[in-house]
């Protein structure tokens, strides 16, 4: 009774395969590791609803067509960092940088000829959106950062569009043993355009690495971003990841954290306003392959207008990774009666001596607290930015280098200002 | 090998004390022929010489189950199900249809006495005084016999199997059957609309409290059948009924199905409390056998401030996949959630709850504790939705989960969607290891370890089993002592 198959492509789909076939020649390097990623692809095409991980963010429905290639521009103004080594972006293609003690760093086609593959030691390697990534990135970095070695980088990134584009850019981070990395990267973008980022940055921390990586999305407010880190950690690594996110239309931030040395710690965290018809999505898969990790998770989003939030986090502990330590938190206020915010935070737990935790809630601001503020003289607007401001600073505040902790918190009170205006 | 022969006669000694309901009762059935098409869907429904419009209802139910597909979503795995090779409908021969106690089967009645199962109405309850509870109990695919009838018409209530309440209200299931789990909901919804053969109905009439608590005792006896009941209850105005739901099946080396459908109405300021005891077989040591419990139950607050409360003891069965869900519809109405699900060997439980929120002011609780040990898996899978109306709507989860060995699985999926900016949402789950020390304090008093065990594990769920009716919670308490035997040590 079994009816055959007939495998409907949306036009993007359809575009994604000649893509493929037209550039397949001139890609730089990693031919296997394409083709195999784009094999992947052409079998399962773009995640839907259907598929559990892209229930409340389905890319087959938002993505009907894709955006030729972006041609390369000169790169706009874009936010200085004091104290950074800076590189610029371009649509994805690094523009050169300041040189700094103890990192190298290259252009991607070039790591790639010399044979450095990508995805290694990715747990979940097979997501759809990484896959399309790994297929055709041409553009990004290979940053190393030398054993024992700090650094403070600053990867600027401007989106810069005249008209429909796509850009898929990669960086790949390796931070040798015992070193240290700050790593900001700032996107900001061409308001107006429906331009398409997918952007992968891969972070293998070695043995007692540390890495401190923020993402500021600014992207324009027509964009379709969809980004994802994927970290591998070594024996007493630690790393912080964090997004603020503030531009896009429809954005999706994927992190992917495998434990692979013990006693290893993480923090993921995320600060995400939305207003008008944003649509962001935040999805974490953190995988304890190992005994003894420790992963923190903390996620607040802001929606106002009739914007929507997601947060899907997955906590995996593996049958032998003992002694793990988790605890993930997602919290949402809703400023207004459209706005909507999805949780989806799970445990998948196999091994018998954890502790794992999960918390979500959701809810609009505290009529008791904004009374208190009010009745103290501060009008409803102000009261209401002051107690948003303290929600996302939580998060915020986690953030090492104050002059950036400054510039986030004060993103975060110009969007609540312009919200007061309109 | 010493170590393995001890090995071999601990196992087998747990082998035969775990699962004490195993037995099998030695009576002649009528079974349907094997196979499922229009004509076994035409021959239940003549064997219960229903309307022609309930056939029809169920032709187009089984005419929909066709375009289906068995839904893989669960965190389940068994091996695909023969739906041609079960029988879809089993009765015992001497006992064609709920009639009075004294003409049934003699057989049977030793069989819910063997159980622990009152049906002579002067018995009461083990263990409790003066508690008189209503059964109706199901046998396969019929009803054997519903106790205290006459006394609750006296109060109006109406409590009898589904498949009279079709000949002698048929009005009332017209109006409801299928209105809160419609016959297109799911893959298993569907096949029961298309074959169930029997289960409880009951009627509360406006103001009235259900003078005694009632019950439904499930039993699956045949081989190779498939029990497919279905629960209908309404609470009309005002009026308030607890009910209770106990199933057990014999050992049996192939895995059977069991597909139920509960459906509850409350209206205006009525409350449903719903309990459950499943301890279906749960499969043998090796994982061989068991049962498949496929079941779909809904309660509808359809009226203002109406209160639908499901509380859930799931030890049995090798896969459980249930979701008893509240769809709070009417303004002021809530729902509640309290659960404990335990998995041994290798069985395999998907459960949880599903609160959408409809109509302002509504609130829900959910409360769920899992216990995994053995080999099994122990999934929670719960959702929580605001719809844009939903001003004010208030829930709050709990989900717990306990692992017991190192070879088992707990998981917790929650979903929570919000619409609407003033509901608040609050979850919050954690899973954790009986901790060494709450073990050495209880041990160092003198306790042995699976005392002890028993002892933190009672505590860690005593908040489910505090909304038990009574006589389900001294029930409960010695499930929970022996779903745990053979965990520890």
């Amino acid at each position: 009774m079994a009816n055959p198959v007939v495998i409907m492509r949306n036009p993007a789909e359809t575009a994604f395969i000649e893509r493929f076939a037209a550039e397949k020649a001139s890609l730089p390097g990693a031919a296997q590791a394409r083709a195999e990623a784009f094999a992947r692809f052409e079998a399962r095409g773009l995640p839907s609803k259907r598929i559990e991980s892209y229930h409340y963010t389905d890319v087959r429905n938002l993505m009907r067509s894709v955006a030729p290639a972006a041609k390369d521009a000169v790169a706009g103004e874009t936010l200085k960092l004091e104290g950074f080594a800076r590189h610029g972006f371009s649509n994805g293609r690094w523009q050169g940088g300041d040189s700094s003690a103890g990192v190298t760093v290259q252009p991607l086609a070039d790591a790639y000829r010399e044979g450095l593959t990508p995805g290694l030691g990715m747990g979940q390697a097979s997501d759809v959106v990484v896959d399309l990534n790994t297929a055709f990135a041409r553009d990004g970095v290979v940053i190393r950062i030398a054993a024992g070695r700090h650094a403070k980088l600053h990867l600027a990134f401007s989106e810069n569009v005249g008209a429909a584009a796509s850009i898929l850019p990669r960086v790949i981070v390796e931070v040798g043993e015992g070193a240290s990395l700050m790593l900001v990267a700032t996107h900001e973008g061409t308001d107006g355009i429906a331009y398409q980022v997918n952007e992968v940055v891969e972070l293998r921390l070695g043995r007692q690495a540390k890495v401190e990586h923020i993402r500021l999305n600014l992207s324009g407010d027509k964009a379709m971003v969809l980004s994802s880190v994927a970290a591998t950690l070594g024996e007493e690594a630690e790393l912080q990841t964090m997004q603020v996110s503030l531009g896009g239309e429809v954005c999706r931030h994927q992190v992917f954290v495998t434990y692979q040395g013990e006693n290893a710690k993480a923090a993921i965290r995320g600060a995400t306003m939305l207003k008008g018809n944003q649509h962001h999505d935040s999805t974490l898969v953190v995988d304890h392959a190992v005994p003894h990790g420790e992963s923190r998770e903390l996620f607040r989003t802001v929606v106002d207008g009739s914007a929507h939030g997601v947060f899907q986090g997955k906590i995996i502990v593996r049958p032998h990774a003992q002694k793990t330590d988790g605890q993930m938190a997602s919290n949402a206020l809703l400023l207004s009666d459209d706005a909507g915010m999805s949780n989806k935070p799970e445990l998948e737990i196999f091994a018998d001596d954890v502790v794992c935790a999960h918390g979500a809630t959701c809810g609009s601001l505290d009529e008791n607290q904004l009374f208190y503020l009010q009745a103290r003289g501060l009008p409803r607007r102000i009261a209401e930015a002051l107690l948003v401001e303290a929600f996302l600073g939580e998060v915020i505040d986690t953030v090492s280098e104050e002059s950036l902790r400054e510039m986030l918190a004060g993103l975060v009170s110009d969007w609540m200002q312009a919200r007061a205006i309109s | 090998m010493p170590a393995v022969k001890e090995t071999v006669e601990t196992v087998r000694k747990i082998d035969v004390d775990q699962y004490k309901y195993g037995f099998v009762t030695d009576i002649e059935s009528e079974l349907a022929p094997k196979g499922l098409d229009e004509d076994t869907v035409r021959f239940i429904s003549a064997k219960k010489n229903e309307p022609a419009w309930l056939l029809e209802w169920r032709l187009e139910a089984f005419r929909r189950w066709q375009t289906m597909q068995e839904p893989t979503w669960a965190r389940v795995r068994y091996p695909e199900i023969d739906f041609q090779d079960l029988h879809y409908y089993a009765a015992p021969k001497k006992t064609p249809g709920p009639k009075s106690l004294d003409e049934v089967d003699p057989e049977l009645l030793k069989t819910y006495e063997k159980l622990g199962i009152p049906l002579r109405e002067r018995e009461i309850l083990a263990g409790v005084e003066g508690a008189k509870v209503a059964v109706d109990a199901v046998f396969d695919s019929v009803s054997v016999v519903t106790t205290f009838k006459e006394e609750l018409a006296k109060a109006g209530v109406i409590f009898c199997a589904i498949s009279e309440a079709v000949h002698t209200h048929p009005e009332l299931v017209k109006q409801y059957l299928g209105t809160v789990v419609p016959t297109t909901d799911n893959f298993y919804a569907t096949l029961n609309s298309a074959v169930f053969s029997d289960g409880s109905f009951v009627y509360i009439p406006p103001g009235v409290k259900c003078p005694m608590e009632l019950s439904t005792y499930f039993r699956i006896n045949e081989q190779k059948t498939g029990q497919f009941e279905r629960t209908l209850i309404i609470a009309d105005k005002g009026s308030y009924v607890s009910y209770l739901e106990g199933c057990t099946a014999p050992k049996r080396d192939e895995a059977q199905l069991h597909a139920a459908v509960v459906e509850l109405v409350a209206l205006d300021d009525a409350e449903i409390k719903y309990s459950t005891v499943q301890n279906w077989y749960p499969g043998d040591k090796d994982g061989k056998g068991g049962i498949y419990n496929f079941v779909t139950k809904r309660g509808d607050c359809r009226g203002q401030r109406s209160k639908i409360s499901w509380t859930q003891v799931e030890t049995g069965s090798a896969i459980t996949w249930k979701y008893p869900s509240c769809i709070l519809r009417g303004e002021g109405s809530s729902g509640e959630f309290y659960s404990i699900a335990i998995s041994n060997g290798y069985q395999q439980v998907d459960s949880g709850t599903k609160m959408i929120h409809l109509g302002k002011n509504t609130t829900s609780k959910i409360l769920a504790k899992g216990i995994a040990a053995g080999r099994s898996d122990n999934t929670y899978r719960g959702q929580v939705t605001a719809h844009r109306k939903a001003t004010g709507a208030r829930n709050f989860t709990n989900c717990d989960s306990l692992l017991i060995g190192d070879l088992c699985g707990a998981h917790t999926i929650p979903y929570i969607e919000s619409k609407n900016s003033s509901a608040v949402f609050e979850h919050e789950a954690t899973t954790s290891k009986i901790a060494e020390d709450q073990l050495f304090y209880c041990m160092q008093r003198g306790l042995d370890e699976e005392e002890a065990v028993a002892l933190i594990v009672n505590g860690f769920v005593k908040e489910v089993l505090q909304q038990l009716p009574m006589e389900f919670a001294v029930e409960a308490q010695k499930l929970i002592a022996v779903s745990l035997e053979g965990s520890v040590g």
